[in-house]
C-alpha cells in the first residue's frame, strides 16, 4: 500500500493530499459550527438545534428521535442553505476584493494544515514516524507564516465592503492580529531552544517536540506546558486573540460594528469567512497540542509508545502493533484533544464578556508582549545553565 | 477623555494639523443591535474616539398623547402597555391611580396590594431585561439567556393574571381587570423563592468579571449635578449617589407598608448603575414577600364609584339598574371630574408621570406623558463624547432605555 502510495507521481499525491485536507477540513469546522450552537445551547439551558430531520432516517423509530434532538442534520440544513441562498452582492462595493475576501480567508487556513502532523505510525522496526501531508523542517515557521496572512482577508472584506463598520472591524483586526503574532512567536521560542540543545543541529519541526515529549522517564515524558506554563498561557491567549474568538472578537464585535468585517457579506461567502475561523481555531488547537500538551501521547509521562506496548502486554494481539490501528489510535487521541480545546474556546466564548479594543492592544503590547520577552529570557538562561553545550 | 492636548510649539502644531484626518461620521441605528429597538445615534468619530454624539429619536412615536384625548379613560389603559412594554404592569398602575387621584378615588387595600405586586413583577421583569441586555452589549451572551429564562417564567404568571403575556392591560379605573386567580400568589412566592439562588448566579457571572468590570468601571460617568440638571431618574439617577424613589419618598397604592432599601452607588458609571439594578431585583423580592405575606381580603375594586368602574357581569345580565350603568360606562367612560392633575409613579425605568386635564365627562382633555427614557437619554450627547465606540454601546446597555417610552 505504501508503496503504491510512493509510484504514484508528485502531483496525483499533492492533489490527492490537497482534496483530503478540504474533505476533511470542511466537515470538522461545519461540526464545529454545528457543536457551537449546540454548545453554546447547552450553557444557556435551552434546547438548541433540534428540528432538521431527513426523509428516509425520519421512518426509523428511536434513532430518529435521538438524531432529531441531537441536531445532526441542522449539519446539512445550514450548508445547503447557505449554499443555495441568493448570493448578494451591494451595489457600493469593491466587486473583485469583495469576492476575493472570503477566498483569501480559506487559503491560509487550508495550507497551514497541510503541515501539521496529526499523528503516528509505527514501523517494521518499531520506531513512530509522525503522520503529515507536507513534511517541512521550518514546521512552525511555516504555520506563523501562511496563517499571519489570514489577516488580508479581514482587511480585504473591511476595506472591499465600502461601508463604515466593516471598515472599522477590518482596522481593529489588522491592528489586532499584527500585535498578537508577536507575542505568539516568542512564546514558542523557548519550546525550541529547550528541544534543540545548544551544538546540535536546530528544527522548528512540530513532529520533534512531540518526539521530545514522548520521551520515557520523567523529563522525557513531562508535557511543556508543565515545564513552560507562561509560555502555554501567552501562546493560548495570542491563539484566542488570532482566532478572532471571544473576548478577542474585535472585528467582528456583533454588539457595537452589526457584524465587524462581514457585514456585508451573506450566503456562502459569510460561511467561508466561519468555516476559516473554525479551521484556523483546529489548526491553532491542533499546533497547541503539539506543543504543549503531548500531541498524541495520551497522557502525561505516558506516551504513545507506552500506551501501544501495554496493550501488547495485556491482550497479546498481533493487531495492537499494527502500523493502521496505531495511526488510527495516534489521530483518535490527537482529534479528541483537539476537539477539547474547541470545546474550551466555546466554553470562553459562551462565558465571559468582550474587551474593548484598546484594552485588547493594551493587553497585547503591555501585557503579553514584555511577558513573553521576560519568559524567553528566563528560558534563555536557563536553558544556558542546564544544558552545557557538547 | 478626549483632552486638548496643548503644543508648546506652535510650529509643531501646525506640522500636526497637516496630518489631520477626516472625521467619520457612522450612523448607529436605527436598526443596530445594541440600540435597543429605533434609538439612532448620529456619532461622529475620531478614529474609534466620538468626537461627537446626536441621538436621533421619534422613530417610533405614535402620538399616544394625542390618541388618549380621542378615547375614554379605560380605553388607552393598552396604549399605556405600549410605553415601557418591558414592564407593562407597572405602567398600568401609574396611569390608573394617576386618573383615580383626579377623581379622589381611594381604591380598596387588595386592589393597591396586588398593583404593588404586579409593579414589582414587572420590575423584576424589566431589570431582568436590562441586565440581560446590558449583557449582549458587553459580549455576555450567557446572561440575557439566563435573564430570559426567569423572564419566561414571569411572564407565564403574568399570563395566567391577565390573560396576555406581554401586553396585560391589567388596571381599569378604579380597580383592576379581575381578582387574581385562586392559588396564584403562592406560585408567585414559590417563583421568587427559586429566583433569588438564580439571580445570584446571573450576577456572579458578571460582578467581579475581570473584563466586565474594565468595560463598564468610570464608562459613562454621570456626576449627581448632572444626574439632577437632567432630569435622571430611577436607577440611572441612584446609580449617581442620589436616593430618590418616589416608592418612599412619596408613597403611592401603599407602599408606605413595605420595608425595603434603596440601593445608591457611589461613582454615577455603567457599573454602578448595574449594581443598583442587580440590589433592586433582591428589594423588588423582599416586596412582593411581605405582600403575599399580608395580602388583603374585601374587594378588589371601588365598589361606591358606580360612575367610575363597571359592576360585575352577573349583576349586568340580571339587574337593569346595573345594566344601564354598564352601558354608560362603556359609551361615556368613566365619569370625572373637571380638573387637572400630575401624578407619578417609580417606574422600573425611572419615574414615569402622567398629566391629565379633565373638562368633566369621560374622555381626557389633554393627556402629558412624561417618559423616564427620554430624560434619561437626553444626557447621552453629554456622556457618549471622549469614549470609544465599544464604550457607547456600553453607556446605552447601562442607561436601559425602552424607545416605546421615549417616542410614546
Amino acid at each position: 500500500m505504501l508503496d503504491l502510495w510512493n509510484n504514484l507521481h508528485p502531483l496525483v499525491q499533492g492533489l490527492i493530499k490537497g482534496l483530503a485536507v478540504i474533505l476533511v477540513i470542511f466537515p470538522l469546522a461545519g461540526a464545529s459550527s454545528l457543536a457551537e450552537r449546540k454548545v453554546s445551547a447547552w450553557m444557556q439551558g435551552r434546547p438548541g438545534p433540534n428540528r432538521a430531520m431527513v426523509p428516509w432516517i425520519a421512518w426509523i423509530p428511536f434513532l430518529s428521535t435521538f438524531l432529531r434532538r441531537l441536531g445532526l442534520f441542522h449539519l446539512l440544513a445550514d450548508g445547503g442553505k447557505l449554499l443555495f441562498k441568493e448570493e448578494p452582492l451591494p451595489g457600493h462595493v469593491n466587486k473583485l476584493y469583495f469576492i476575493l475576501a472570503p477566498v483569501i480567508a480559506m487559503m491560509p487556513a487550508f495550507t497551514t494544515v497541510t503541515v501539521v502532523p496529526f499523528g503516528a505510525y509505527l514501523t517494521g522496526s518499531g520506531e513512530m514516524v509522525p503522520l503529515m501531508l507536507a513534511n517541512v523542517d521550518v514546521g512552525l515557521l511555516a504555520v506563523f507564516a501562511v496563517s499571519s496572512l489570514g489577516v488580508y482577508s479581514l482587511i480585504l472584506a473591511g476595506w472591499a465592503s465600502n461601508s463604515k463598520y466593516p471598515f472599522l472591524g477590518g482596522v481593529r483586526a489588522s491592528a489586532q492580529l499584527i500585535s498578537y503574532e508577536l507575542s505568539m512567536t516568542l512564546s514558542v521560542v523557548p519550546v525550541f531552544l529547550w528541544i534543540n540543545a545548544p551544538g546540535t543541529a536546530g528544527t522548528m519541526s512540530l513532529a520533534r517536540v512531540v518526539e521530545f515529549q514522548s520521551q520515557p522517564g520523567f523529563w522525557g515524558g513531562t508535557w511543556f506546558v508543565f515545564l513552560m506554563p507562561v509560555s502555554a498561557f501567552i501562546f493560548l491567549v495570542s491563539l484566542f486573540a488570532e482566532t478572532n474568538r471571544q473576548p478577542f472578537d474585535m472585528a467582528e464585535s456583533e454588539a457595537d460594528l452589526v457584524g465587524g468585517f462581514h457585514t456585508e457579506f451573506g450566503a456562502f461567502k459569510w460561511s467561508l469567512f466561519f468555516v476559516a475561523e473554525y479551521s484556523h481555531m483546529l489548526v491553532g488547537s491542533g499546533v497547541f497540542i503539539l506543543l504543549f500538551l503531548g500531541g498524541w501521547n495520551p497522557l502525561p509521562w505516558v506516551s504513545l509508545a507506552d500506551l501501544i506496548g501495554g496493550l501488547h502486554r495485556l491482550t497479546h494481539a498481533a493487531a495492537v502493533v499494527h502500523p493502521l490501528f496505531v495511526g488510527v489510535l495516534s489521530i483518535v487521541i490527537f482529534l479528541v484533544k483537539v476537539l477539547a480545546m474547541i470545546f474550551f474556546f466555546m466554553w470562553i466564548r459562551w462565558t465571559i464578556p468582550r474587551f474593548r479594543y484598546d484594552q485588547v492592544m493594551k493587553l497585547g503590547w503591555q501585557r503579553l508582549l514584555p511577558l513573553a520577552i521576560g519568559n524567553l529570557v528566563f528560558y534563555a538562561l536557563a536553558i544556558a545553565f542546564l544544558q552545557k553545550p557538547v | 477623555m478626549a483632552t486638548e492636548f496643548s503644543f508648546p510649539d506652535p510650529a509643531a502644531k501646525a506640522a500636526i494639523a497637516e496630518y489631520e484626518s477626516e472625521k467619520l461620521s457612522l450612523s448607529m441605528g436605527p436598526s443596530h443591535p445594541s440600540t435597543h429597538g429605533v434609538l439612532r445615534l448620529q456619532l461622529e468619530l475620531d478614529g474609534e474616539v466620538v468626537t461627537k454624539c446626536e441621538p436621533i429619536i421619534g422613530y417610533l412615536h405614535r402620538g399616544d398623547e394625542k390618541i388618549a384625548e380621542n378615547m375614554t379613560y379605560n380605553q388607552f389603559v393598552p396604549y399605556t402597555d405600549r410605553l415601557d412594554y418591558i414592564a407593562p404592569l407597572a405602567n398600568n398602575m401609574a396611569y390608573a391611580i394617576a386618573v383615580e387621584k383626579l377623581a379622589k378615588l381611594e381604591v380598596p387595600a387588595r386592589c393597591q396590594a396586588i398593583r404593588v405586586l404586579t409593579a414589582e413583577m414587572a420590575r423584576l421583569s424589566s431589570h431582568l431585561l436590562g441586565l440581560g441586555a446590558f449583557g449582549i452589549d458587553t459580549g455576555a451572551w450567557t446572561v440575557f439567556m439566563y435573564t430570559f429564562n426567569e423572564r419566561e417564567k414571569l411572564y407565564r404568571l403574568f399570563e395566567e393574571l391577565t390573560g396576555a403575556r406581554f401586553t396585560t392591560s391589567y388596571s381599569r379605573i378604579g380597580g383592576l381587570a379581575r381578582d387574581v386567580p385562586e392559588g396564584w400568589t403562592g406560585r408567585v412566592s414559590a417563583f421568587c423563592d427559586q429566583f433569588l439562588p438564580i439571580l445570584e448566579e446571573i450576577l456572579a457571572l458578571l460582578t467581579r468579571n475581570k473584563i466586565f468590570m474594565d468595560r463598564t468601571v468610570g464608562i459613562g460617568v454621570i456626576s449627581k449635578e448632572d444626574a439632577i440638571a437632567y432630569g435622571l431618574t430611577g436607577p440611572n439617577l441612584r446609580g449617581s449617589g442620589l436616593g430618590l424613589d418616589l416608592r418612599k419618598d412619596c408613597p403611592y397604592s401603599g407602599y408606605q407598608q413595605y420595608e425595603f432599601d434603596v440601593p445608591v452607588g457611589t461613582t454615577g458609571d455603567s457599573y454602578d448603575r448595574y449594581l443598583v439594578r442587580g440590589e433592586e431585583m433582591r428589594q423588588s423580592v423582599r416586596i412582593i414577600h411581605q405582600v403575599i405575606a399580608t395580602f388583603p381580603g374585601g374587594p378588589w375594586y371601588a365598589t361606591e364609584a358606580r360612575k367610575i368602574f363597571a359592576p360585575p357581569k352577573d349583576k349586568i345580565l340580571t339587574s337593569m339598574e346595573e345594566l344601564i350603568q354598564n352601558f354608560m360606562l362603556v359609551t361615556e367612560g368613566p365619569q370625572m371630574p373637571a380638573g387637572e392633575v400630575y401624578f407619578e409613579a417609580e417606574n422600573p425605568k425611572g419615574v414615569l408621570g402622567f398629566y391629565v386635564v379633565s373638562k368633566g365627562g369621560g374622555v381626557p382633555w389633554r393627556l402629558k406623558i412624561r417618559a423616564p427614557s427620554f430624560c434619561n437619554l437626553s444626557i447621552l450627547p453629554k456622556l457618549c463624547v471622549g469614549t470609544m465606540v465599544s464604550d457607547v454601546v456600553a453607556i446605552l446597555g447601562s442607561l436601559d432605555f425602552v424607545m416605546g417610552e421615549c417616542d410614546r
